[in-house]
């Protein structure tokens, strides 16, 4: 693997950088892998490079039915936190948000992982009190986040409509100050290019139609482009993920549902920060390149169309609008959508199945992109050594069975 | 936006005046005390989430406020039929072929 630095980046500039080395290649299917990943999105890749990189598993392929990272992974607002509420689910995002800490570095890839901080703005005593538990709760787990008052707030951010005025007044908000974002489709890249140094297949244009099983354990999946055989199988297909348990004859507690985004025209920078609001229901942040990043909330319908309706867009624009006034004369650039896998308790699902040798990372609905390394990393762990991760382990589609489920709505409510 | 025809109102109908309430024809066991932990979860939160056509129940929220079904296709969106609560699609994946 070519390394990334300033001087080769000076180098490459005397030859125009027409000699830059293929990020990755592209394959011919081997009949076996001892691990089949099936999705190239940021967690199945992320997946494939701890498998190799800390299980010593290199004979892996990761097949994609369409490109790398062009699933919900390059269709988000790119919001990575980990103050989540309840003890099991900060772990798992704490976990992940220290591994984005050394990612940029330990990848040679620049993720443009920038931690300006998210704000969740409270807008009614209720909010507050919520909003007080939560930061009590994450400091505890040793995760860090402050309260903050209206008019620190207002210091923070002042384009931020704080008047009694509005409609939803700002009461205050909490801060985690090591949250931020990072460049969505330059993670799954930065994981696609170490996983192939160590030896990982991408397959590209590859989509799995069935899963072979043979004496109840996993024997291989059978793709457009031939029956692959595998000794385990992982899947992390996302808004799709029903649809390949379907092929095992499996259920899942999962619902798809579209989910937009969009980006406004490129301005100067006008908002360093990232800022939320659950009640008023929108969340926005702005982008290196200056393009205002501004997520929309679910449609309530299944969608597998990545793509939602027009009324969902508006009443996002109406919420933003509310918050930032100034706004109002920003035009919009793109939107999109993308397929979000949610679950009842607005929690992952990362379990083994009653096929062996089949394990499912799916359920993050409208907010894993922050946990891309971690659920990567503990998915891999749990396929390796055919255990639950401890960090995995309540995460387990048991839990809908047992009743523990891991209610994290309230820090969740927001899609993000 | 998605145009419904509410069997109700018998009117076409924008979107925005509807409300969806998840999968249709799912009954509540008579007797819950009898199902098994597994059967009950299966009630409550197991989906069939499918890619293709799917039976699933809208609520007329700001007009007659009825529940009612809609056969929609969740890839192109195109609903298919709407039906009465209490009645049986006429439309269903293995007669679409
Ligand atoms: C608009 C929007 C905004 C969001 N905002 C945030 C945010 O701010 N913060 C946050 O943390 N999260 C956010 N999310 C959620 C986040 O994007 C996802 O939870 C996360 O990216 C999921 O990653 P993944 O790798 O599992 O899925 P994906 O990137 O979707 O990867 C799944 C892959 O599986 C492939 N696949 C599916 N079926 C098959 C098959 N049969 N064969 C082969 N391949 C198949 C797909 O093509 C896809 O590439 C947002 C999501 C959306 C849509
Ligand atoms: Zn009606």
């Amino acid at each position: 693997m070519q390394q990334y630095s300033g001087f080769g980046l000076l180098k490459h500039s005397l030859s125009y950088h027409e000699n830059w080395q293929r990020v990755w290649s592209n394959p011919i299917p081997k009949k076996h892998y001892d691990v089949v990943i099936i999705g190239g999105g940021g967690h199945g890749l992320a997946t494939a490079y701890y498998l190799a990189k800390e299980h010593g598993i290199t004979n892996i392929a990761v097949v994609e039915k369409g490109y790398l990272g062009g699933g919900n992974t390059a269709r988000n607002t790119t919001i990575i936190r980990s103050n989540y509420l309840w003890d099991e689910a900060s772990h798992l995002y704490e976990h992940s948000l220290k591994l984005w800490e050394g990612l940029a570095q330990e990848l040679n890839y620049n993720l443009m992982f920038s931690q300006r901080g998210v704000l969740n703005l409270g807008h009614s005593l209720q909010d507050m009190r919520d909003i007080e538990r939560r930061v009590n709760s994450n400091r505890l787990n040793g995760i860090d986040g402050e309260v903050l008052t209206t008019a620190q707030v207002q210091e923070m951010v002042p384009i931020l409509d704080c008047s009694k005025n509005a409609r939803y007044p700002v009461m205050g908000a909490s801060w985690q100050a090591r949250a931020g974002t990072a460049r969505h489709d330059a993670v799954a890249w930065g994981f696609a290019r170490a996983a192939e140094a160590l030896g990982v297949d991408l397959l590209q244009q590859t989509e799995v139609t069935g899963i072979r099983r043979k004496d109840g354990a996993v024997a291989g999946v059978e793709t457009n482009r031939g029956f692959i055989s595998a000794g385990k199988v992982g899947c992390v297909a996302a808004g799709n993920s029903s649809v390949i348990a379907k092929m095992v004859g499996m259920e899942l507690p999962l619902e798809s549902h579209p989910l937009q985004a969009m980006v406004s025209e490129p301005l100067k920078p006008i908002l360093d920060t990232v800022v939320m609001s659950n009640h008023v229901h929108g969340y926005v942040s702005q982008s290196d390149k200056g393009d205002l990043v501004i997520g929309a909330g679910i449609d309530g319908y299944l969608g597998y169309g990545q793509r939602g309706s027009f009324n969902v867009v508006e009443d996002t624009i109406a919420a933003i609008i509310e918050m930032f006034p100034m706004f109002s004369r920003v035009r919009l650039n793109r939107a999109w959508g993308g397929i979000v896998d949610t679950c009842p308790d607005a929690c992952p699902i990362i379990s083994k199945t009653h096929v062996k040798g089949l394990y499912f990372n799916c359920g993050w609905g409208t907010g894993g992109f922050k946990a891309t390394p971690g659920s990567g990393n503990i998915f891999a762990h749990t396929i390796a050594h055919d255990q639950p991760h401890p960090l995995a382990k309540p995460f387990s589609v048991d839990r809908f069975t047992s009743g523990e489920l891991i209610d994290e709505h309230g820090a969740a409510g927001v899609a993000h | 936006m998605l145009h419904i025809y509410c069997p109700y109102c018998e009117e076409m109908r924008e979107e925005e005046e509807f409300n969806p309430a998840g999968q249709a024809h799912i009954e509540r066991p008579l007797q819950p005390e009898e199902l098994s932990d597994e059967q009950w979860a299966r009630y409550l939160f197991f989906r069939k989430n499918p890619r293709g056509l799917h039976h699933e129940m809208w609520v007329h929220a700001h007009g007659c406020r009825k529940y009612f079904n809609i056969t929609r296709n969740t890839v192109t969106y195109q609903i298919m039929e709407t039906y009465k609560m209490g009645l049986q699609p006429n439309i269903t994946a293995s007669k679409e072929g």
